[in-house]
């Protein structure tokens, strides 16, 4: 016979383990929600609606090899970092969508744009905009070019440009276009000036 | 060291009972032998060892340790590709290329990929610096270089891929005969004379032995040839009753030896130019004046070595760098190679002393190419490129990037074509005048395509691609030859404005 203060305590413990369960399982559903919560960096999206800017986009052709000025309207944010990054974010959605004239892969993004010294952009792509580009001296020339010119006539001030794949540095886009160095805007604008007329 | 055993100035010295002279005597003649010796010592030349690569050749110090020869890992592997090393207290770990190894300061096994790997002695650091027994260097090597490594330990020569120069001797028909020696490349030795004797020391070449080190000739002037090594040095020493003049020939690719009665008789230049100045004779005394003591043309070296060759051709690419895939089966490397072939043979046929950057599917990086090309000197650096994409044929000149980046004398590497590239333009102008005759679709742009921006001389790419839409066009022999045609055609016709370039 189980003396009966005995089987009150165990049935006392199996209730407060119980409780005890309840209340970890409860924490443990609250503490994975938090960080979620605090550690998103990204950028706040830019205005889906509102004013829009008049912006010219140095656009690549494939077809005859050429840079073409493009006059587009989109919304544009207030600062000038994000400016510049959703400046290239438009130019790659006219290169991602299917009548593409230059096309670059599925996936490819511009992950940032810093402005970071007097004159100097840094450009960081990802990863999948190098490794799914086509291999080629002008097809390659003409992405970097059109990067380039893109930001240098919509942000002034920008004397130099670098540019990175996933935060690092890459020695080239696809096998051609050096990525290895800081590009001199002014000698793009010219290469763009060279690239703009008809072969 | 005995003189730490030397009591000094400020001590009274030893009171010797016997017979203090003669151990006074003694004492002065060991102190002697030794100051003697070290002197000897230090005059001996320092041992070194010679890397050959397609990269690079140079030289590396040996250090003795514990009567072990040492090189420095890090220093051996720069010049070859992209290195870096972290010590971490006794761990050292170095990364060339994509391989990784760490050594253990002490101990005699390291890990290279994950792997282990035995050394012949313990590893050591000095100052930071990762020691290696020169001994490991045939298993270390192949490990971080993907290669064959073949090392010829005893002389302290290191020959990395399929880099060796092979030689033959024969002795010419004719009164009185002459040595033929015909190389498998290009060389450029110091040719030096003693009384009975001619030697001939390759430094930068990788010349190897032949199958027997010794050749007899059964002649009574020219009686046989000897090959050695030591030191990172190559040498052949021809034993002769009659001084001999050398002459070269086939772009350094031969070098005859000829009596020199019998060359001075003879009425016709010697076949070609030799390649460089450090080719040429520099005592060569007649055939009655008195023994002169041996003497010695110096080293070529490369900055004011002259230009052995007048134009440089890259294929680009190649090795684990395909290029562009062009098709299932068809990679712009292997198309470049046969582009650059065409091309080579077509300036040859106009008398254009050509070097092509690769000959074989070999892993060539872009600081390796600038190199190789700044090195030998040339008046035109054409890179090949093809692509799938566009119709024609593109030009291209450097795009330099910001910045002008000289220090002083030094010129900036990335901008080391500032300087040529308005000769660099004037060539594709010349290529592009060429091509349009020949109706093909050209441009001439300015590109950020490396190494273009790295040579110092005119520096052209063309890209080539389909002229209509059919891609086996590019593999096409009629259209390869008619691209290699105008452009030997157009370099032939600049040859005088490029050879001044500065």
């Amino acid at each position: 016979m189980i003396p009966r203060h005995l089987v009150i305590a165990v049935a006392v413990l199996l209730m407060i383990v119980l409780g005890m369960a309840v209340y970890v399982w409860q924490m443990r559903g609250r503490a994975a929600a938090v960080p979620v919560a605090t550690s998103d960096a990204r950028p706040l999206p830019p205005p889906s609606a509102g004013p829009t800017e008049q912006l010219t986009l140095f656009v690549a052709y494939d077809d005859p090899g050429i840079l073409r000025a493009q006059s587009a309207r989109i919304p544009l944010p207030a600062g000038r970092q994000q400016r510049a990054e959703e400046l290239l974010r438009a130019l790659l959605a006219l290169y991602l969508d299917k009548s593409s004239p230059h096309a670059i892969g599925v996936g490819a993004e511009v992950r940032s744009v810093y402005l970071v010294d007097p004159g100097l952009a840094v450009i960081d792509l990802n990863a999948a905009f190098a490794d799914t580009h086509r291999s080629g001296v002008l097809v390659e020339e003409l992405t970097v070019a059109s990067l380039i010119r893109t930001l240098s006539a919509n942000i002034p001030g920008i004397l130099k440009v670098k540019i990175l794949v996933d935060g690092k540095e890459r020695d080239s886009l696809a096998g051609h276009a050096d990525l290895s160095d800081f590009y001199d805007v002014s000698a793009v604008n010219q290469l763009a000036i060279q690239l703009q007329s008809v072969p | 060291m005995p003189w730490s055993s030397y009591p000094s100035s400020h001590e009274a010295p030893p009171v010797v009972r016997g017979e203090p002279c003669s151990r006074i005597a003694g004492f002065l003649f060991i102190s002697g032998l030794v100051l003697v010796s070290s002197f000897l010592l230090s005059a001996a030349p320092q041992k070194r060892l010679a890397v050959y690569s397609v990269a690079a050749n140079y030289f590396l110090p040996v250090m003795q340790r514990a009567n072990h020869d040492y090189v420095a890992l890090l220093e051996l592997l720069d010049p070859l590709g992209r290195v870096n090393a972290k010590l971490d207290g006794r761990r050292w770990r170095i990364r060339y290329n994509n391989v990784e190894g760490e050594f253990i300061a002490g101990q005699n096994r390291a890990r290279i990929q994950g792997r282990v790997a035995d050394l012949s002695s313990i590893f050591l650091i000095e100052n930071g610096r990762g020691l290696v027994p020169v001994a490991s260097l045939s298993s270390l090597l192949p490990r971080f270089l993907g290669g064959p490594v073949t090392v010829h330990e005893d002389s302290g020569r290191i020959f990395i891929g399929s880099i060796a120069t092979h030689f033959t001797a024969s002795l010419a028909a004719g009164i009185p005969p002459r040595l033929v020696f015909n190389f498998s490349s290009p060389v450029s030795p110091s040719v030096s004379t003693e009384p009975g004797k001619v030697h001939i020391s390759f430094t930068r070449e990788p010349v190897v032995a032949p199958a027997s080190s010794t050749l007899t000739f059964g002649s009574n002037i020219i009686s046989s040839a000897t090959y050695s090594e030591s030191n990172g040095l190559a040498e052949i020493t021809v034993n002769t009753s009659a001084p001999l003049m050398p002459s070269f020939g086939d772009n350094g690719r031969t070098l005859t030896l000829t009596p020199a009665s019998a060359a001075s008789q003879a009425s016709s230049p010697a076949p070609s130019s030799p390649p460089s100045a450090a080719a040429r004779p520099a005592a060569n005394s007649p055939a009655n004046s008195p023994p002169s003591p041996p003497s010695a043309t110096s080293p070529s070296s490369y900055p004011s070595a002259p230009r052995r060759y007048f134009a440089v051709v890259d294929p680009s690419h190649g090795g684990d760098d395909r290029g562009e895939a062009l098709s299932s089966t068809l990679l712009e490397k292997d198309v470049t190679l046969a582009l650059a072939r065409r091309l080579r043979q077509e300036l040859e046929n106009r008398g254009i002393s050509t070097l092509m950057l690769r000959e074989s599917d070999a892993n060539l990086s872009s600081d390796q190419r600038a190199v190789l090309a700044n090195t030998n000197h040339p008046a035109i650096y054409i890179a090949l490129h093809v692509a799938s994409g566009g119709h024609g044929i593109r030009l291209y000149t450097a795009l330099l990037p910001y910045g002008n980046g000289d220090n002083g004398l030094f010129r900036s590497w990335s901008n080391a074509q500032s300087s040529f590239l308005s000769v660099s333009q004037g060539a594709a102008a010349s290529i592009s005048a060429e091509l349009q005759k020949q109706q093909a679709s050209v441009r001439i742009v300015t590109a950020p395509l490396r190494p273009l921006n790295n040579v110092t001389a005119a520096a052209v790419a063309i890209e080539l691609a389909p002229a209509g839409s059919d891609l086996a066009q590019l593999t096409s022999a009629d259209y390869q030859q008619l691209i290699a045609n105008a452009v030997a055609t157009a370099i032939a016709a600049t040859r005088d404005k490029l050879g001044a370039t500065p």
